[in-house]
């Protein structure tokens, strides 16, 4: 095991024949006049994600069970949408294994890749967003940025534990290179634009 | 070590049926195709290889104090933080911590790093159980074979041939070749043991210096599950891996999945920057060679490498050989750089197995001069002896010629006029170059490499 010491002063013997080069300047390459939302759903369907823009979370909740009407377990991180499998009683990660459908509130969207971003806040168990076999998202449709530049500028992204952008369900083509959703993750995703109620902006 | 015979074990792929070379060429190409229209719908996508390329070379150029600034801020977040110079106290670390915990399972992520390390049979000897969560890995693993592609592993194989391990291994109908029902099978074997493990083991595709946070990319959100599921996440980080900023992300970020898959980006890119409650989180910073390449004034530039796989889906001895004829951790044109760093006795063979054509240097995200690279290792084994005298003499001939490459195409031409006044004894000597040789070397005199290319990528695209 070596020492932190010893690590960096073997770096250091191999940076003894580079020169030092500069630190670019990164531009965020945004254009002007661009419809946010447009290209961020525009980008939702390329990643397979269904959205919808509901005015309230009972129309949300009534589309997601015609959508699935087979689910049992709903388990949700948001106050705002009652399921019947409560995440503050979660002990443990894996009990999350029987939930049908996770619900949770995203706290950005990204409009170049139709991505959402979540953090522990947002997810309240980390495991919910990829032990649910399908999955409900609300997204507030202020919070959409332009790229990847905008969204790694946003102060405070990277102050969670943990945080994740989710372009929409698990996937892999790794038998025959065929694209096969549900991989190891949710099975689908679900969008809903739904504005924050004002009473929780203040949170 | 015993010599790596690229050659052979390219020819046992080729040759082992018409299907599996023709699907394997197709599937990476098609990867190419992927790549290219991606790449077109970024205006400053040029400008984005750039920017990445200069942030890459300002980093290894300052990694000492960049990785200083990680590592304080990782453990201010509550991280620990453990140093390993070699594959060897990699190793030692991790089993230290698993064996401190008393953990009997782990489920890990796929990391190059670990699997450049020999992590898993090192930990399977001494009684850990490791299991593979990427689907890829996970048929690797089954296959009892090392990955052939650093972003589809098990890229060989056909779904015949997946459908005839898993009904060995997991009990599946072995005519079921439906890749969604294979993949559905694999889901429902493995969700128990996710549950089950004891701790997660992942790598890492980015670490912050700013922040001390490290990414992780995959397509199947097992990465997350792996983190998110045990009281334990182990990272495994090589320390070319570091950035200064948060916001160096969105120029990978960008390119990564674009270059690899021709996707905007991978599903889920995920973001640890501290243990979740009531879990420990530790980084395993590894050198393994690393900071000897970076004094190296030929090669050091290979640790911009982020591991995209585009130089192997356009390489067309790549893409013809397979990855595991290799014989490395690190197949196709960038594994034949890094993989002489380790041994360079027994893969030096590997730098002849190229055409130099020059199209990996054409697609690198950060702009690694590939090519120029391969040749620059061909003289090293060249001037080392480690190759056949008949090659030796093939080469040096060529080698007058080839002394200074300023422009791959230019070379190739030159090449391929040296080929065209050797001895016949050596132009048929099939050691001269593998791939060529399969290839027939009359086809290669009438055309150059990239003439070839050319006219193979139209038939590619038709
Ligand atoms: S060398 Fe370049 S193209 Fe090849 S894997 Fe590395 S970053 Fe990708």
């Amino acid at each position: 095991m070596s020492s932190k010491e010893d690590f960096l002063q073997s770096i250091r013997a191999g940076l003894a024949k580079r020169t030092p080069t500069a630190y670019p300047y990164i531009p965020t390459f945004e254009q002007a006049g661009i419809d946010l939302k447009a290209v961020f759903e525009k980008n939702l369907k390329l990643a397979a994600v269904d959205f919808y823009d509901v005015s309230s979370v009972e129309e949300a909740q009534k589309i997601m069970q015609e959508r699935l009407p087979d689910v049992k377990v709903v388990c949700s991180a948001t106050d705002e949408w009652e399921g019947n499998k409560d995440i503050d009683a979660v002990e443990q990660p894996r009990d999350l294994d029987d939930v049908g459908l996770g619900v949770f509130r995203a706290e950005l969207g990204v409009a170049e890749m139709g991505m959402i971003w979540v953090t522990e806040k947002s997810l309240k168990v980390n495991a919910l967003g990829y032990l649910s076999q399908h999955l409900a998202v609300l997204l507030d449709p202020a919070e959409i940025t332009e790229n990847m530049h905008t969204a790694y500028q946003r102060p405070g992204l990277l102050d969670a534990n943990y945080g994740c952008f989710v372009m929409g369900s698990s996937a892999t083509a790794d038998i025959g290179a065929v694209l096969v959703r549900g991989a190891q993750g949710a099975k689908s995703l679900t969008l809903f634009f739904l504005k924050t109620k004002d009473d929780e902006t203040g949170k | 070590m015993k010599k790596v015979n690229v050659e052979k074990n390219a020819a046992e792929f080729i040759y082992q049926d018409d299907i599996h070379v023709t699907e394997h060429d197709k599937n990476l190409w098609n990867a190419r195709q992927k790549r290219d229209t991606a790449a077109a719908q970024i205006p400053e996508w040029e400008e984005l290889r750039n920017l990445a390329s200069a942030i890459k070379e300002h980093t290894l150029t300052h990694l000492d104090q960049y990785l200083e600034q990680f590592v304080t801020n990782a453990e201010k977040r509550g991280i620990k933080v453990h140093f390993a110079n070699d594959a060897a106290e990699h190793n030692a670390i991790a089993y230290e911590i698993l064996s401190s915990h008393r953990v009997k399972n782990i489920i890990k992520s796929k990391s190059m790093l670990q699997e450049e390390c020999g992590m898993t049979p090192f930990l399977e000897e001494k009684g850990i159980g490791v299991l593979e969560t990427d689907l890829g890995e996970r048929i690797q693993q089954l296959s009892e074979q090392i990955p052939s592609h650093i972003v589809m592993p098990a890229i060989h194989q056909t779904k015949e041939d997946i459908a005839k391990l898993f009904a060995e291994k997991i009990g599946t109908d072995p005519n079921n070749t439906d890749p969604a029902s294979l993949n559905t099978a694999m889901r429902n074997n493995a969700r128990p043991k996710f549950l089950l493990a004891d701790a997660g083991m992942t790598g890492g595709n980015f670490a912050i210096a700013e922040t001390g946070t490290f990414v992780v990319c995959t397509n199947e959100g097992n990465a997350d599950l792996t983190a998110s599921l045990p009281p334990l996440h182990i990272a495994s980080i090589g320390i070319e891996k570091i950035l200064p900023k948060a916001e160096d992300l969105g120029v990978f970020i960008r390119i990564l999945s674009r270059s690899a898959l021709g996707t905007p980006a991978t599903q889920y890119t995920s973001h640890f920057t501290g243990p979740r409650e009531g879990a420990e989180m530790h980084i395993i910073l590894t050198d393994n060679g690393r900071s000897k390449r970076l004094a190296m004034d030929e090669f050091w530039k290979s640790l911009k490498c982020i591991r995209c796989g585009a130089c192997m889906n356009t390489c067309p001895v790549y893409r013809r050989s397979s990855g595991l004829a290799y014989g490395a951790t690190y197949s196709g044109p960038i594994g034949i750089i890094i993989d002489p760093t380790f041994d360079a006795k027994k893969y030096s063979e590997l730098p002849f197995h190229s055409s130099l054509c020059g199209s990996c240097s054409e697609v690198c995200p950060v702009h690694i001069n590939i090519a120029e690279q391969i040749m620059d290792w061909r003289k090293v084994m060249m001037k080392n002896k480690e190759v056949d005298f008949s090659r030796r003499m093939a080469f040096k001939a060529v080698g007058v010629m080839l002394g200074h490459p300023k422009l791959f195409r230019a070379v190739e031409k030159v090449a391929y006029n040296a080929i065209n006044i050797l001895p016949e004894a050596i132009t048929e000597n099939k050691t001269l170059d593998p791939w060529a040789a399969h290839r027939k070397l009359p086809d290669v005199k009438k055309e150059t490499f990239r003439e070839w290319y050319i006219k193979n990528r139209k038939n590619n695209e038709q």
